[in-house]
């Protein structure tokens, strides 16, 4: 998952727990500094990149930035917008000019229902985290078929792996289409066997990624999946 | 305040009736991550108390009215069982329930980094399911292990404890008996790493020696605790385990 989980620091912390004196390092997300002390303030791994100091948590809600690509399911329906629900603490705010279909007023819901399923990216989220995505642009479109799962957003680094290496591995040794949103959210499209298999592997994910035996536990799963098994 | 007089706590050995010694808390065990549909959840037993605690969230608080626009709000429900005593509890909140749920929100709230989350709401379910005196401490606890296994930022994982006076005399951690028939009750939320106290409740009258000793005990027992909830968390996920 991270730098310090694959080195050779491995040091779980939980909240309030002293990481090290303050001095000369920078504080960095999930850490406080207090009384020349740096404290974490999340349960998770002591992560140390360039004197800055940061704890990459176990568990965390999504929070929207802009420009992030999410699968976002559609939670209500005005009659010119739609309220996304991004797996986050707030609704998604998507207006039917940044809707890639020309859409009357009053006409969303001949597009779009509750419940279906979109690719979209955060267009702005301002300081009070009102959030409005976008679904003009290059790929962003309604997702009709297809599976959706999640996996915690600690996680999403994981299952992409180094440069996108182990997403791409998934992809091939599946056959299917796979699109991981920045919101925790996997989609999977291909036929029913590899889709079964992807599923396999994301809930490798969910209930191993934090751990150091994932790699070997996912190649071990590479090597029962049916294409494999057919070659 | 004389308590019931004749009702004896303390054996002639010096030992309490359950045979602990005056500054001596009764055994805890504590498991994070119990519950899979919460976003962070624990049980903890503390004797025979056992407190069940649930973290949902940090989402979108409703209704809009109490939404805080710098800030998330923390919303306790602390409820006992109608099964946890020996009397059946009428379901539903009562006036204690109420009281309790209030402190353990306010005290929640200044560990909580609740400033990170403008406008949501972090939702926090207390639920005893066997009561012994001493069941908003343990719901305390039980809640800051929730919202550490929930990855909610905090400034340190606040414990609850709860020391009292039966026969003149401090002890630490209040059983049933010595809850009902002794002459005073002192629960407190402590941050062990800083030292702070988050939360504070006093039935019956301390001097301020007492007192004192009091709060000694509760510092101690909270330093005790600590250890184990940390490991808890700890054992959740470090390893192989899960």
């Amino acid at each position: 998952m991270s730098n310090g989980q694959n080195g050779a620091e491995l040091r779980l912390v939980t909240p309030g727990m002293a990481i090290g004196p303050s001095a000369g390092m920078r504080v960095g997300s999930g850490t406080l500094a207090q009384n020349d002390t740096i404290i974490a303030t999340r349960l998770g791994w002591v992560k140390q990149l360039n004197n800055t100091v940061s704890v990459d948590p176990i568990n965390s809600a999504y929070m929207p930035r802009s420009g992030d690509l999410i699968v976002a399911t559609v939670a209500e329906v005005r009659n010119n917008l739609w309220f996304m629900n991004v797996n986050g603490p707030f609704q998604g705010l998507l207006p039917m000019s940044l809707a890639p279909w020309k859409v009357e007023f009053g006409a969303a819901r001949q597009h779009m229902g509750i419940g279906d399923v979109v690719l979209a990216r955060v267009q702005e989220v301002d300081e009070c985290h009102n959030v409005v995505l976008t679904m003009k642009g290059v790929g962003l479109r309604r997702l009709n078929q297809g599976s959706i799962h999640s996996i915690p957003i600690t996680h999403i680094e994981r299952l992409r792996g180094e440069g996108n290496a182990t997403i791409q591995r998934l992809r091939e040794v599946c056959d299917c289409r796979i699109i991981v949103g920045e919101n925790g959210r996997v989609w999977v499209d291909g036929d029913a066997e590899g889709m079964a298999w992807a599923r396999q592997a994301i809930d490798l994910v969910q209930t191993s990624g934090h751990k150091n035996t994932f790699e070997a536990e996912l190649s071990a799963l590479e090597n029962n999946a049916p294409k494999n098994g057919d070659a | 305040m004389a308590g019931y007089g004749d009702v004896k706590l303390l054996r002639d050995d010096g030992l309490r009736l359950d045979g602990r010694k005056l500054d001596e808390m009764r055994p805890v065990t504590i498991e994070a991550g119990i519950l899979p549909a919460a976003d962070g959840s624990a049980m903890v037993t503390q004797g025979l108390n056992v407190a069940v605690a649930a973290v949902y969230g940090p989402m979108e608080a409703h209704p809009r009215k109490i939404q805080r626009q710098d800030r998330a709000v923390i919303d306790v429900r602390y409820n006992m069982a109608p099964f946890s005593t020996s009397d059946r509890i009428r379901p539903g909140f009562n006036r204690r329930s109420r009281e309790i749920s209030k402190v353990t929100a306010e005290a929640l709230e200044s560990v909580v980094l609740v400033e990170r989350y403008p406008r949501s709401k972090i939702r926090v379910e207390i639920e005893i399911l066997a009561a012994e005196a001493g069941t908003r401490c343990a719901g305390l606890t039980a809640a800051a292990v929730a919202l550490a296994d929930a990855g909610i930022p905090m400034r340190d994982l606040l414990v609850g404890v709860a020391s009292g006076k039966v026969e003149d005399i401090v002890v630490l951690d209040l059983d049933k008996a010595e809850d009902n028939y002794g002459q005073a009750d002192l629960p407190v939320g402590i941050l062990p790493n800083t030292g702070e106290v988050a939360f504070l409740q006093m039935d019956g009258d301390l001097s301020p020696d007492e007192f004192n000793l009091a709060m000694e005990y509760n510092f101690k027992a909270a330093a005790e605790i600590h250890v184990i909830m940390v490991d808890a968390l700890k054992r959740r996920y470090e390893g192989g385990e899960k």
